[in-house]
């Protein structure tokens, strides 16, 4: 099935947990969030967390920052 | 002046200059700036994680979440809803509450936009984080924030990445007089001096990222704004001499020939 991941297409397995995605993409869980379809999944969920086709996940995390616009060229 | 530390929700900080990590040639450079500012508190963006490259680094192997507190930020967030989400990512994928609430108002300027904050900062406060909403230099407003729970306020000195200094000494003054919450000025700082100055205003501490990533030798400027905000806390509380128009002799008259 297809889901989008951080804006990407990507193929993965039917009923994929989030879990397995974050290990098949090599991310360790305890530094990210997840969010499926605009809703956060919480880090105790992921194994349980079944993808369905078309869902829409966001992998986040921490980059270097302080204030910045649209743009990451106008920090601090 | 040992027993000196801010305290914020019931939250220690070591030091009273927070710093950001962007701007900065990479993460060796980012953590050895941070090391020698002596800051506790380090401002970080939510952003996407690289998933094509597996390779990448992730900044929180430079900065250990157990020596520093990580301040995530809502940076780059222009609507409510937007900053919302942001912040509720941020403290998905940290270990803290706390949030710096940034609702951006013009590209150009980067000004916030302080009925957005508001909006956002009241929420947030009801989901239960710890919120330091950038603000502008309007002792209104701060005080408006302060009343829907922020634990304190972060007014800027000047536009960020600016490097213009305090542009508004006396409404930051009256600003730190109308709130009873500790003030961090947030935002503009150029070199050490102004550092210093907000500190002698008397802020509770100052967060700047380009002033120090920005610097030729930033490693030189983090321990030079370190000293800047040290001074600037230990002159405000030792309380600075009237300005006074003539000169008055330091030398006793007595003894002379």
């Amino acid at each position: 099935m297809q889901i989008t991941v951080n804006g990407e297409a990507r193929t993965v397995t039917e009923g994929q947990s989030v879990a397995s995605l974050l290990a098949d993409l090599g991310i360790q869980p305890e530094r990210v969030a997840v969010e499926v379809n605009l809703t956060i999944v919480e880090r105790v969920a992921y194994p349980d967390t079944s993808l369905r086709n078309g869902d829409r996940v966001e992998v986040i995390g921490f980059l270097g920052g302080g204030d910045a616009g649209r743009s990451d060229d106008h920090e601090g | 002046m040992k027993d000196d530390r801010l305290t914020i929700a019931g939250i220690e900080f070591r030091s009273r200059l927070w710093v950001g990590t962007g701007k900065y040639k990479d993460f060796v450079e980012t953590q050895k700036a941070i090391e020698a500012s002596g800051a506790d508190m380090v401002t970080v963006a939510v952003r996407r994680v690289n998933i094509t490259d597996r390779k990448s680094e992730n900044l929180l192997d430079y900065l250990d979440p157990k020596v520093y507190k990580i301040l995530p930020n809502t940076a780059g967030c222009y609507t409510v809803e937007e900053a919302l989400r942001y912040a509720r990512l941020g403290r998905a994928a940290g270990v803290s509450d706390m949030v710096k609430l940034e609702v951006i108002g013009d590209e150009k300027t980067l000004f916030p936009d302080t009925a957005g904050l508001l909006e956002a900062a009241k929420i947030l406060v009801k989901e239960g984080f710890i919120v330091f909403p950038y603000t502008n230099d309007d002792p209104i407003v701060a005080k408006r924030l302060v009343d829907v729970g922020c634990p304190a306020v972060m007014p800027l000195a000047a536009p960020i990445g600016s490097g213009l200094g305090i542009r508004n000494p006396y409404n930051l003054k009256i600003l730190m007089e109308a709130v009873n919450v500790p003030v961090i000025v947030d935002a503009g700082v150029g070199t050490a001096s102004d550092a210093a100055l907000a500190m002698e205003y008397g802020a509770d501490a100052v967060l700047m990222n380009t002033a120090i990533a920005g610097a030729k030798e930033p490693l030189l400027m983090a321990e030079a704004m370190k000293y800047a905000v040290w001074a600037g806390r230990l002159a405000s509380k030792a309380g600075r001499i009237p300005r006074k128009l003539y000169a008055t002799a330091s030398s006793p008259i007595e003894g002379m020939l």
